[in-house]
């Protein structure tokens, strides 16, 4: 059952991740996120005032602009700048700043492979960086199935293309909390496990989805220790940005 | 939080209306608390669905799917192309929704909807990797000439769900689709024959005598839950999917696989229990879709 990997990678071994912020000087707040050859440039502006037409000006807004590498935008960029839409606007709090509008502009730098999970946790780092209310993180991941139901992680382009389904899946990070443990359970369940956003392309079994769930679930859990380690590292040197 | 009180007081006084517009979503939890929706639905049931094929006389395939008020038509046209060098005995589907300003107050004329991108490349996304359709059965001549089958959906009326009510309606346009006979003619070029000249002698063998209809393998149906404190709302209304914002699209195919998982974003957590919840109500409305094809198509067959 044992899948080669082209990279030599192990089933469960994510690329190697790096993540820098406050990388661009005229923007509010900004990361780059780069798993492996995958690398996403993610820029902050606002909160500006004023809401989009169509939108509830009693909560804040956020508005994506995706910008792919080469040529035009088309349905798939709308359709990703849409998703991580929905996914930021439920990490944000938007009671905080009602009557805003905050956008985020992703710029893909180069696309190996899990892009959109990859501008995920781009958008995410820079939100941070703009020092945006959020409830908490999101990490995101690309599961891929291959014929014989067997899981793979965090896919090269490669590898995507060959596998019969993938699976995008975003969860949120566990929560450091002074709060007794057992406190964010819901339903026997830790709030980790729930799932924020879930794309998925070829056709599966439902059980071989809930195991990419699992699978997914396990690896986010290092990708939000690498996440809250890289944030940590930088905050001495992002209090010139506070005032 | 003197609001969710104050609104308690005065929704014994006030008029039903009044407490809908000003306290949306009070009202549809104090529904929700009798396991009841505002349309008289359980929680779990769909509304009703109705589909008639054949809505369009000049497509070759057509059809137009009711869900509730939600209402989709589907037209098929069938043109001939010179297949891709990839894949030259593979025809092609091109998939386009649209969202006219007829179909909601949202939408603007001259501005182009922003969900109808999204839906159509969901669409064509499970359409195409479902497997429901052989490409190599819409080839004519191998490297020559294929089919290239462009199927238009527009929604009508916009009344939450789009994407089921989409994806029902283009199913049963694929289910109803005849394709016309085409021969070629001494040039190598093909022409399609006319229904006068199909009974009658002919110069040229028709190319595709027997190869009229599709064959239809694992048809996916899906099914568009809400996800609201630890409730699951099937098939929800505009006015729902405006109060609740989580959404989460189930399509399974015939066969029970799983074809797409899509939640995209919202500020419900999806568990284990809620994603098998949604899985099971979508099993439910699968064999349901299935019976209404079933009989539209049965209904065409007498006619």
């Amino acid at each position: 059952m044992e899948i080669d990997r082209v990279d030599g990678r192990t089933p469960n071994q994510l690329r190697p991740l790096a993540c820098s912020r406050n990388i661009l000087h005229r923007a509010h707040g900004s990361a780059s996120w780069s798993q492996g050859d995958t690398k996403v440039l993610a820029a902050v502006y606002g909160p500006k005032a004023g809401t989009k037409k169509n939108e509830n000006p009693e909560k804040a807004c956020i508005e994506v602009i995706w910008k792919p590498k080469t040529g035009q935008i088309g349905k798939p960029e709308k359709e990703f700048e849409m998703i991580l839409k929905r996914t930021l606007q439920s990490i944000c709090i938007l009671t905080v700043n009602p009557n805003t509008t905050t956008s985020v502009i992703v710029q893909v730098v180069n696309d190996d492979g899990a892009l959109l999970p990859c501008a995920i946790n781009a958008a995410c780092a820079a939100l941070v960086d703009a020092g945006i209310p959020l409830k908490h993180l999101a990490v995101a991941i690309c599961c891929c199935l291959a014929e014989t139901g067997y899981v793979i992680l965090d896919p090269t382009k490669l590898e995507e293309q060959k596998m019969k389904a993938f699976a995008y899946l975003v969860f949120p990070n566990s929560i450091l909390s002074v709060l007794p443990q057992g406190s964010s359970l819901v339903e026997g369940e830790p709030m980790e496990h729930g799932i924020i956003t879930s794309v998925t392309h070829g056709v599966m079994l439902v059980d071989d989805y809930l195991h990419c769930l699992q699978r997914g679930r396990a690896a986010s859990a290092k990708m939000s220790d690498f996440l809250r380690r890289s944030l940590q590292s930088q905050v001495p040197s992002d209090s010139s940005k506070a005032g | 939080m003197g609001l969710p009180n104050a609104s308690g007081d005065l929704s014994s006084e006030m008029e039903v209306d009044a407490f809908r517009r000003l306290f949306p979503l009070r009202f549809h939890e104090r529904h929700l608390v009798e396991s009841i929706r505002p349309d008289a639905r359980p929680v779990g049931r769909a509304r009703e669905t109705t589909l008639a094929l054949g809505a369009v006389a000049s497509a070759d395939g057509s059809a137009l799917a009711k869900i509730g008020s939600t209402t989709m038509l589907a037209a098929i046209k069938m043109e001939v192309m010179t297949p891709s060098m990839e894949s030259p005995d593979e025809g092609c589907i091109a998939i386009e929704f649209h969202m006219p300003p007829i179909c909601s107050p949202i939408v603007r004329p001259g501005r182009p909807a922003e969900a109808a991108p999204v839906v159509s490349k969901q669409l064509s996304d499970t359409i195409l990797s479902s497997g429901m359709i052989n490409l190599k059965e819409l080839s004519l001549v191998s490297g020559k000439v294929a089919w290239m089958a462009y199927l238009d959906i527009y929604c009508l009326d916009a009344d939450g769900a789009l994407f089921d009510a989409a994806l029902l309606s283009a199913v049963a346009a694929f289910s109803h689709l005849k394709i016309p006979v085409v021969s070629l003619n001494d040039d190598g070029r093909v022409v399609v024959v006319s229904e006068e000249q199909e009974g009658g002698k002919l110069e040229n063998e028709p190319v595709n005598k027997e190869k009229r209809k599709l064959t239809l393998s694992s048809i996916p149906f899906s099914l568009t839950c809400i996800l609201h404190k630890n409730y699951i709302l099937a098939d929800p209304t505009a006015e729902e999917e405006s109060i609740m914002e989580t959404l989460v699209t189930v399509v399974l195919d015939s066969s029970g696989q799983l074809v797409s998982l899509y939640k995209p974003g919202g500020p419900v957590l999806a568990y284990s229990s809620a994603v098998q919840d949604c899985v099971a109500l979508t099993r439910h409305r699968v064999k349901e879709l299935q019976k209404i094809l079933n009989e539209a198509m049965s209904d065409m067959e007498v006619d």
